[in-house]
């Protein structure tokens, strides 16, 4: 209940604000008009999917290529200390930084946009990887063995099922760091999707209006990503992996 | 009798630091042997190279015979409740061990340790909702559920309250009777030790070497007051140098 | 045991080294079998570098960059910590407040990014506003989840002594809370560090991340492009592990290592 009301609150003094201060940017009413606007123009429903379409994606594959190689150089210590500092250096580097070779590489497009998204998820999944595998129970490594369980085994039905819930939370912030990608990736180099809606309607016409119906969207789309990766991590198989706050 | 677990001249020396020194000890096919020492003393080290998780420096351990090199499900550790895996159910615990048998094996064999160690009605519960005591149950049926020869314990008390602590010791006591495993069972505790086992192998500290072996000669259950068991108890003690006045 | 030898520094120092070389090396290859005319060769980028680090205008780019990230990250070190105290130690705050946090925290900073250039158009602001915004979330909730799990049993030997309110503040939960806070704190700084370059390729005219975008405009310098993306993140790594060492120092100092 109350954090309606903050938000109703908040609603409010935006309102006002734009009231006493006009010209400074749009009020909610004329934001809600804009967001009425794209739905009747078919754009709402194109441009979301068209964002969405482009991190999964990016982020499916990503996670497709940093399971095994991080469960390669998580138990293989030689390859992480071959690797591990180069992912350190490459870490900082903001991923919109490779937007110039995306471009190179891959143009104007989709394929650009789906391939910084990949970038920025990567690392980020990786490295949570590796480390949830140094930070195994080593009790839980020996019992595994002890079982006479082979390799393969042991990996699918001990490995993973320990670096479960660090490498759902890891899945959750590398969505949301996908998610923001994404809008940044479209602002630059695509002509569709959310992050096209904002530069386009600042360009096309200073229609402020619309660009904050489009932040808004991307807030609360990236909001609902969070919450349901977020209830990924209350599943029973899951739950043990988080102490109690 | 034949030694089912053999340490003959057992040396283990990490970096600069003498771990174990010149350790000697056979366990017999069915004997329930605890090792005791003070802490760090390497007690656990000769039960990870029993087991095959640790090398040796020097020496042979053998089971049945054959020296051993590397962890086998016929030799299974119990540790303490940390060993039980928490994404996975009381059953799914127990019949961890068991992915090479029938569905109906399984089933059988899931029902039986689940009725021995006294779970019944625990079987789909997770790990996060057990007690200390029940933990260490999942673990031991899990251990037993193999069919293993041997068994190794190392301090799986160490973590309950002292209550709970004697229920166990008697619990351990019963379902060991029903299967006659080999036993090794590591702990600082002395009185553990001698209600427990049917022979106790004294550790010293660090280089640990065997200080003395005492058998205990009486039967089950054992009267904690009784004069034979304070004899014994105050032959250990004097053994490793401790008044026995607080 | 085998693993002892793959823990001498020696081994941890040339393995990466190696592997770099010949990472190097894979890439000199690709640039010369493609025969491509933009994408630099590692010599290329070598030599980016150098002739960068001679002139002027990277020490320039590296010092407004720098001043950003940390205008921002203090902003929201001296906004975040004393919110984040706050929002521990209240319940009745916490509960009215923390819901909308977590509802704000996964809109990333970048989408503020619009309405950063309205505002404040190009200018040193926008990208110090973003950071900020960044940098804030992080920093509250390290400082409140700190203040949170503060062992009760020290607050009760704190009353037990007889200590005011606020000395138990000082003497008590200051100390408890700053390892959990340290690392918010780096956690906080990673993200800023990455914010800064985001924001710089869009809303300001100097700085590393305007140094890569131009680059490519300007002239299709992709050497340049690649050496700035190194500087990043070389830069970038310095300060993390700077800020790492601080948290050691932390841990250690409060026997908590």
């Amino acid at each position: 209940m109350l954090p309606l009301i903050v938000i109703a609150v908040l609603l409010v003094a935006w309102h006002i604000a734009v009231i006493l201060r006009p010209g400074l940017i749009p009020g909610p009413l004329k934001v809600a008009r804009a967001i009425v606007e794209l739905a009747e123009r078919g754009l709402l429903v194109k441009y979301v999917v068209a964002s969405l379409f482009r991190v999964t994606w990016g982020y499916l594959g990503a996670l497709t290529v940093a399971l095994p190689l991080g469960i390669f150089l998580g138990t293989t210590l030689p390859a992480d200390l071959a690797v591990n500092p180069i992912l350190q250096v490459l870490r900082p580097i903001s991923p919109l930084a490779w937007i110039p070779i995306a471009i190179l590489w891959f143009g104007v497009g989709d394929v650009s946009a789906i391939f910084l998204i990949f970038i920025a998820s990567l690392l980020p999944l990786l490295l949570a990887i590796v480390n949830a595998l140094r930070n195994i129970d080593q009790v839980q490594l020996r019992a595994s063995r002890n079982f006479g369980l082979p390799i393969r085994q042991r990996v699918v039905r001990v490995l993973l099922p320990a670096i479960l819930p660090q490498l759902i939370v890891a899945m959750r912030i590398a969505l949301g760091v996908a998610w923001l990608v994404v809008v940044a990736a479209e602002m630059i180099a695509v002509n569709s999707g959310l992050g096209f809606l904002i530069v386009d309607a600042r360009n096309a016409g200073d229609r402020y209006d619309l660009v904050i119906a489009g932040m808004f969207l991307i807030g609360v789309i990236g909001v609902v990503l969070d919450l349901l990766m977020r209830r990924l991590e209350r599943l029973d198989s899951v739950r043990w992996g988080y102490a109690s706050e | 009798m034949k030694a089912k677990v053999r340490f003959s001249d057992i040396n283990v020396r990490i970096g600069t630091i003498d771990i174990l020194e010149s350790v000697n000890l056979s366990v017999n096919e069915g004997e329930f042997v605890c090792i005791v020492g003070p802490s760090g003393c390497g007690k656990t080290t000769l039960l990870n190279i029993a087991g095959g998780f640790l090398q040796q420096t020097s020496g042979e351990a053998t089971i049945d015979g054959v020296p051993v090199d590397g962890p086998d499900r016929r030799r299974v550790f119990v540790f303490q409740e940390r060993g039980v895996f928490p994404w996975l159910t009381v059953e799914g615990n127990i019949s961890f061990g068991l992915f090479d048998r029938s569905e109906e094996e399984r089933r059988k064999r899931i029902d039986y340790y689940v009725q021995l160690v006294g779970l019944r009605g625990f079987e789909n519960a997770y790990p996060r909702e057990l007690s200390g005591g029940m933990k260490q149950r999942v673990e031991v049926a899990r251990a037993l559920a193999v069919n293993p020869d041997v068994l190794f314990l190392d301090e799986p008390f160490g973590a309950l309250d002292s209550i709970t602590r004697l229920q166990m010791r008697g619990e351990l006591l019963r379902i060991w009777q029903t299967e006659r495993k080999t036993v090794l069972f590591v702990t600082h505790d002395i009185e553990e030790s001698i209600q427990l086992a049917d022979r106790v192998v004294v550790l010293s500290a660090r280089p640990a070497r065997i200080l003395t072996e005492v058998a205990i000669d009486i039967p089950h259950p054992r009267d904690l007051s009784s004069r034979r068991y304070l004899e014994l108890r105050d032959k250990i003690f004097s053994e490793i140098g401790l008044a026995h006045r607080v | 045991m085998r693993a002892s030898a793959f823990e001498s520094r020696w081994l941890r120092i040339m393995l990466p080294l190696v592997t770099a070389a010949v990472a190097c090396g894979f890439w000199a290859f690709a640039v010369k079998y493609t025969g491509t005319k933009i994408f630099p060769s590692p010599a290329a980028v070598m030599r980016a570098v150098v002739k960068l680090g001679e002139g002027k205008l990277l020490w320039h780019y590296i010092f407004d960059s720098l001043t950003r990230v940390f205008a921002g990250y203090l902003l929201g070190i001296v906004v975040g910590v004393p919110l984040g105290f706050f929002l521990g130690w209240s319940q009745s705050a916490a509960s009215a407040i923390n819901p909308l946090i977590q509802m704000l925290r996964p809109i990333s900073p970048l989408a503020w990014m619009p309405l950063a250039v309205i505002w404040f158009g190009v200018s040193n602001a926008a990208p110090i506003f973003l950071i900020f915004m960044a940098a804030i979330f992080p920093i509250a909730v390290a400082a409140m989840n700190g203040v949170r799990n503060v062992p009760v049993i020290y607050l009760q030997v704190g009353r037990n002594f007889g200590l005011s309110p606020f000395r138990l503040m000082t003497r008590i939960v200051a100390p408890a809370v700053l390892p959990r806070l340290v690392i918010g704190l780096r956690i906080a700084f990673g993200i800023s560090w990455v914010v800064l370059v985001a924001s710089e390729m869009i809303a300001v005219d100097s700085g590393l991340g305007y140094l890569i975008i131009d680059a490519r405009n300007a002239g299709k310098r992709y050497d340049l492009v690649v050496a700035g993306m190194l500087i990043i993140g070389i830069l970038g790594l310095i300060l993390d592990t700077g800020i790492r060492r601080v948290e050691q120092f932390v841990g250690k100092s409060m026997n908590h290592g």
